[in-house]
């Protein structure tokens, strides 16, 4: 069976380490936080400005002056920093973040993304995306493997326009763990759970690399 | 010094028609409420605002939007905003969109005297398109000039009447940076108390980066998406 959007963040969430420093962005992202394994401490970074963010808001005491980069209501841990944006970009630009977790519309197999326009239709701007993949050392893609038209988002090239080159480490999907090789291609890791490889590759429109038994994920 | 100015009115003198104005905020959050208002009051037109996001469509930089008084807008992300779209895309309106961190640097550098700065945030999209790149580390990083604005206007939670302000939570954002950029930036505050009150431990933006600060009032803070757990 494929993953839900749930299963998707549960299993991002296993790549989380202790200590880290980790910025969400919004969509299946935004879920991680809710499979922190058990044992291990990160804080997560919103880069509207704050670090140590926490859970939603209990009903009736959310705060306008407290939300983070998808402008949802938000509250702050124990520890927690405020700062502007300039600081925010410069914790990201300067490799402070570990791990960076964000959605795209299109992978390539080179490690491209495109995630912030269609000419012509959607025109909603990049917000942070663009420092976010070029600075960040460990980019791990949450996305479906395919579009709403059944279309690979697994590509040779994408096909819109860039948020960042060479830049994406790991995919994680509905389908699947997915790690870019040096040289280019999908090096398959993981499955989901009771799908096959065949079901993978004719999903994949890239360069799919295959190695040995695939184990299922375990979540 | 004394930088209070007694009401909105006063604080938005001299803005004029054609002019570039940076607001403070990030979504509806910690933006000027009170200048706003006094914009559309005043139907200032052909301004290009330096803006993180357009606000919504009834809301923020959505009001100055819908009585089209604005030429240019230079944003990261303006996805809340159907007639900002709109207006786009029927090319009534320039868009200027750029990295949300340059965005925030371009504006510090402004203010800071650099004149341009290099960063690898959207080397090899299109937003790269005519700048110039630099290899710096074995990584292609490329060159990003600094904002400035005829006026700045930001709001803060806090301030004194040097001028001095404190912000709140995630509402600073853009906002201590825009103070540092803009030529004449002017300050709203929720709650402004006389020089000496504040700590000066606690000061976000010191008072020489504002000319002018005034009491706001009848803060909306409206909620873009309000987002809650129930109690368990």
């Amino acid at each position: 069976m494929a993953l839900d959007k749930n299963q998707i963040a549960q299993r991002i969430a296993q790549e989380l380490r202790d200590g880290w420093y980790v910025n969400l962005g919004i969509g299946i992202p935004t879920l991680v936080a809710n499979f922190i394994p058990k044992g291990i401490e990160v804080e997560f970074q919103s880069e509207n400005g704050i670090l140590g963010m926490g859970p939603f808001p209990i009903d009736g005491e959310e705060d306008a002056d407290l939300i983070n980069a998808g402008k949802q209501t938000i509250t702050a841990m124990d520890g927690a920093a405020y700062f502007d944006s300039a600081t925010s970009f410069a914790m990201i630009r300067g490799q402070h973040v570990q791990l960076t977790v964000l959605g795209a519309m299109e992978v390539s197999e080179n490690g491209d993304i495109a995630n912030w326009k269609i000419p012509g239709k959607m025109v909603k701007g990049m917000g942070g995306a663009m420092d976010l993949v070029a600075s960040a050392d460990n980019i791990i893609v949450a996305m479906m493997h395919a579009n709403k038209r059944g279309e690979s988002k697994l590509l040779k090239n994408c096909s819109l326009p860039l948020t960042g080159v060479g830049c994406v480490k790991k995919v994680v999907t509905n389908l699947a763990v997915l790690e870019i090789v040096e040289g280019g291609g999908f090096k398959l890791i993981e499955r989901a759970p009771g799908v096959s490889v065949e079901e993978i590759q004719n999903a994949t429109e890239g360069t799919l690399i295959i190695e040995g038994d695939i184990p299922e994920m375990v979540l | 010094m004394n930088k209070v100015v007694d009401n909105v009115e006063v604080a938005c003198e001299g803005i004029e028609n054609g002019m570039t104005i940076m607001l403070g905020g990030f979504g509806l959050c910690g933006i000027p409420e009170n200048s706003i208002a006094q914009l559309v009051k005043l139907g200032t037109t052909d301004l290009t605002c330096i803006s993180n996001n357009a606000g919504v469509d009834d809301f923020g930089l959505g009001l100055l939007l819908q009585k089209h008084q604005i030429k240019k807008m230079i944003s990261s992300y303006v996805g809340e905003n159907d007639e900002f779209e709109r207006q786009m895309l029927s090319g009534e309106l320039e868009v200027d969109l750029i990295p949300q961190g340059s965005l925030a640097e371009r504006c510090r550098a402004g203010g800071a005297g650099i004149p341009a700065f290099f960063t690898p945030a959207g080397y090899g999209t299109e937003i790269a398109e005519g700048k110039e790149v630099r290899e710096f580390n074995g990584k292609p990083h490329i060159l990003e000039s600094a904002l400035t604005a005829d006026y700045a206007i930001v709001k803060a939670w806090k301030g004194d009447t040097a001028g001095n302000l404190i912000f709140k939570g995630t509402a600073r954002n853009f906002n201590p940076m825009m103070a540092m950029a803009g030529k004449i930036t002017i300050a709203e505050v929720e709650e402004l108390v006389p020089a000496g009150e504040l700590d000066p431990n606690q000061i976000h933006i010191a008072g020489i980066f504002v000319q002018r600060i005034f009491q706001g009032k009848d803060y909306e803070k409206r909620i873009e998406q309000r987002t809650v757990r129930q109690k368990s």
